[in-house]
């Protein structure tokens, strides 16, 4: 059958599954969107790319589908970059198509030309260039393969407008060939018994768990073995919801702001059981000192995560789920002991916890969040303040229901982000939580909230700072507020001029009712929440310091 | 210390582009870097001498198999291989020195290439220590202009580098 290539690529994303893809018009995607016009497929029209491409990061972030976003040449792709390289650092499946000038203007800095495959290779996962429409089909299916499997990532897809406007007989692509895509699986039976002896004769043993359980769906089997140890459960901030938040192994999160207990429980475990996780410099502190007297087992998708940070003794590679089943059947329950004794007394001591003052604090805002959603809603975040205090006083009980840019920190990123989320679980309740400064990154995205009707609610903890940024400089740069203090618009005005429903809350009587009404509404809805201006994010542990000074 | 691996890559276009880029955002150190293609039209090989210890290699060796398009790295530096280098070498040569210059390419075993009013340029064929030693040599001349390959490698005997790792001929 004779089709355009832009039908090509429409066909191909349906036969990946791909339902729902986010995306912005543009010249050289013309004959993509011609083709989009009667497609099968649901198209959100966001107000800028990055708004696109991080919404398709949490529309894959919440439901584990492959996200997909569509862009023009030049500024159109160039502004995927920042959310492409921030699916890249946490591992998010997502497939990014951008328009290409025609094949014959490449190379000659023509109108729109960008070379973003140049640009994006550091951060993709794979990227492709198509100049042949024969290739297309075949490359799309790699794509898709490659974003969604072994540590899933983002891969672009570059098209010229000659190769999507071109027709050919279509053909289904058949089986791909890639030798040099093999993702390691299973673990070894040498590595499996090994930890499987290490596991049993710890007895302090400590399981650090990271963004890789959620994405390979392998809390059930990390909840049963840390059970059948009675081993504690720390998480990264990629991992919250990986492990239920109200267990009573739970530890809460490690590294600079974790919880006193999960920092001094890795200090002194003689076991620490990474699993989907990856060292990353702010959960280690000075790595020199960080679990001192532990063996570290390392379980992970991605080899070369073993050893890049940490020394690790003994290494499991393969798929987290798959490694957890072959190790559950080996492992015998174990009691409870003086290591549990001693954890509850630590967590008894060290709560996290602020101090009330009459003012409304950021934190009773998320308390209240929680408490009025039951914990039963998805939390997107901006990054700063905001983000860690959603971390602490929010209770995640369920995997994929904290949404959040982990290894990147990018702000901007939480608004578009739950538009995905709200998008891939229509019935559910999402929020976006977010600060002052990060909610004018993309603010623009409010206009697409309301186009499709998504129900997101925002509360922007309000305190007139880049909160996080203030906060190192009132602790490392002698209270010198360098160009942090902001003046914000009427955040009300804007989200009614945007179509949305503005709320301003001031005191903490008027906390409930608000957020009742905000979930109850069926609208978008901002909440300006004016907080305590300078509340800081405690506990802490200073950059570069061993995990156990932990002030605050 | 040094490592030489033999990198077999499929031959697509940007996949040096791929390879280069890695070791310059990772922080490796590359000695040198050769690449063409191999038996295969769709396969090339990259010869790569890199600086560092196990540790480095670890990571150079796994992040270069992250990249898709490497099929196979194999790290030959402790096996017995035969390694080699190319060298061009336009040296200022009177005419009362062509013969004395003519005799140094002679030690190394080099071949005369092309000759010029005032420069002579040779080709040598070697591992990094005689064409190092070849250079010094002809330095004392004036040398106009130097160009190596980078080096080459393979495993000798009947072990063999294949896109499905180190084997033996059976």
């Amino acid at each position: 059958m004779k089709m355009t290539g832009a039908q090509i690529l429409i066909q191909g994303l349906l036969d990946q599954g791909a339902d729902t893809i986010f995306g912005y018009p543009g010249g050289q995607v013309l004959p993509i969107y011609d083709a989009l016009y009667d497609a099968n497929i649901r198209h959100i029209l966001t107000r800028h790319e990055q708004g696109a491409v991080h919404a398709a990061d949490g529309y894959a972030r919440a439901s584990g589908k492959v996200g997909v976003c569509l862009a023009t040449s030049g500024p159109g792709a160039t502004n995927l970059v920042t959310g492409i390289a921030n699916a890249y650092m946490d591992s998010v499946p997502m497939v990014a198509i951008t328009g290409q000038v025609p094949v014959g203007l490449l190379g000659r800095d023509s109108f729109q030309e960008a070379d973003i495959t140049g640009i994006t290779m550091p951060v993709t996962k794979h990227n492709y260039i198509v100049k042949n429409i024969d290739e297309l089909a075949i490359t799309l299916k790699e794509a898709f393969h490659i974003a969604s499997t072994g540590r899933p990532g983002p891969v672009l897809v570059d098209i010229p407008s000659d190769v999507s406007a071109g027709a050919m007989d279509y053909d289904d692509p058949g089986p791909i060939n890639l030798p040099g895509y093999r993702p390691v699986l299973e673990g070894t039976e040498e590595q499996l018994n090994k930890a499987t002896a290490a596991i049993m004769a710890a007895e302090r043993p400590v399981l650090y768990i990271g963004g890789g359980v959620v994405s390979a769906g392998a809390h059930e089997e990390l909840k049963k073995m840390a059970e059948l140890l009675v081993a504690p459960v720390t998480t990264t901030l990629m991992g919250l919801g990986g492990f239920p938040g109200d267990h009573p192994l739970y530890l809460g999160m490690l590294g600079m702001h974790g919880s006193k207990y999960a920092n001094y429980a890795v200090c002194e475990c003689d076991l620490l059981i990474a699993v989907g996780a990856r060292f990353s410099n702010r959960v280690t502190g000075k790595i020199s000192e960080f679990a001192p007297e532990a063996t570290i087992i390392h379980i992970d998708v991605d080899p070369a995560e073993i050893g890049k940070n940490v020394r690790v003794n003994i290494p499991i590679v393969g798929d987290v789920k798959i490694v957890l089943n072959q190790l559950l059947p080996r492992l015998a329950a174990k009691l409870p002991g003086a290591w549990k004794d001693k954890i509850s007394q630590w967590k008894k001591e060290y709560p996290i916890s602020f101090k009330e003052n009459g003012n409304l604090k950021p934190q009773q805002v998320i308390s209240e969040i929680y408490n009025v959603t039951g914990g039963a809603a998805r939390i997107a975040t901006e990054v700063g303040q905001h983000q860690m205090w959603a971390a602490h006083y929010y209770t995640y009980t369920r995997p994929r229901s904290f949404i959040s840019s982990g290894g990147l920190g990018t702000m901007g990123y939480g608004l578009p982000a739950s538009l995905g989320v709200q998008v891939a679980c229509p019935e559910e309740t999402v929020f976006n939580i977010a600060g002052d400064g990060s909610i004018q990154m993309n603010i623009q995205e409010l206009a697409t909230a309301v186009n499709y009707e998504l129900p997101v609610n925002i509360a922007v903890l309000n305190n007139g700072f880049l909160g996080m940024v203030r906060q190192w400089q009132e602790l490392f740069y002698n209270h010198r507020y360098s160009y942090t203090e902001l003046s914000n618009p009427d955040f009300v005005k804007v989200a009614e001029a945007y179509g949305a429903s503005g709320v301003r809350v001031t005191g903490k009587s008027e906390l409930r009712p608000a957020l009742e009404e905000a979930v109850r509404n069926s609208k978008p809805v901002m909440l300006d929440f004016v907080v305590e201006r300078e509340e800081n994010v405690y506990p802490m542990v200073a950059p570069g310091a061993p995990l156990n000074k932990i002030i605050g | 210390m040094r490592h030489t691996l033999a990198v077999l890559v499929e031959n697509n276009p940007g996949v040096l582009a791929r390879v280069a880029g890695l070791f310059s955002r990772r922080g490796f150190n590359i000695d040198s870097l050769a690449v063409g293609r191999t038996e295969r039209p769709d396969v090339s090989r990259m010869t790569i001498v890199v600086e560092g210890d196990d540790r480095v290699l670890e990571q150079v060796s796994k992040q270069l198999h992250k990249l898709v398009d490497v099929i196979k790295i194999s790290d030959i530096t402790p096996e017995e291989y035969v390694d080699r280098e190319l060298v061009l070498i336009k040296v200022h040569c009177e005419a009362v020195h062509r013969g004395e210059i003519m005799q140094v390419a002679d030690v190394f075993r080099a071949r005369i290439v092309d000759l010029g009013r005032k420069t002579i340029t040779v080709e040598c064929t070697g591992n990094d220590g005689k064409i190092n030693a070849f250079e010094e040599a002809l330095r004392p001349y004036g040398i106009k202009e130097l160009v190596r390959t980078g080096k080459i490698a393979m495993m000798r005997g009947t072990r063999f580098t294949s896109v499905s790792g180190v084997r033996d001929e059976d």
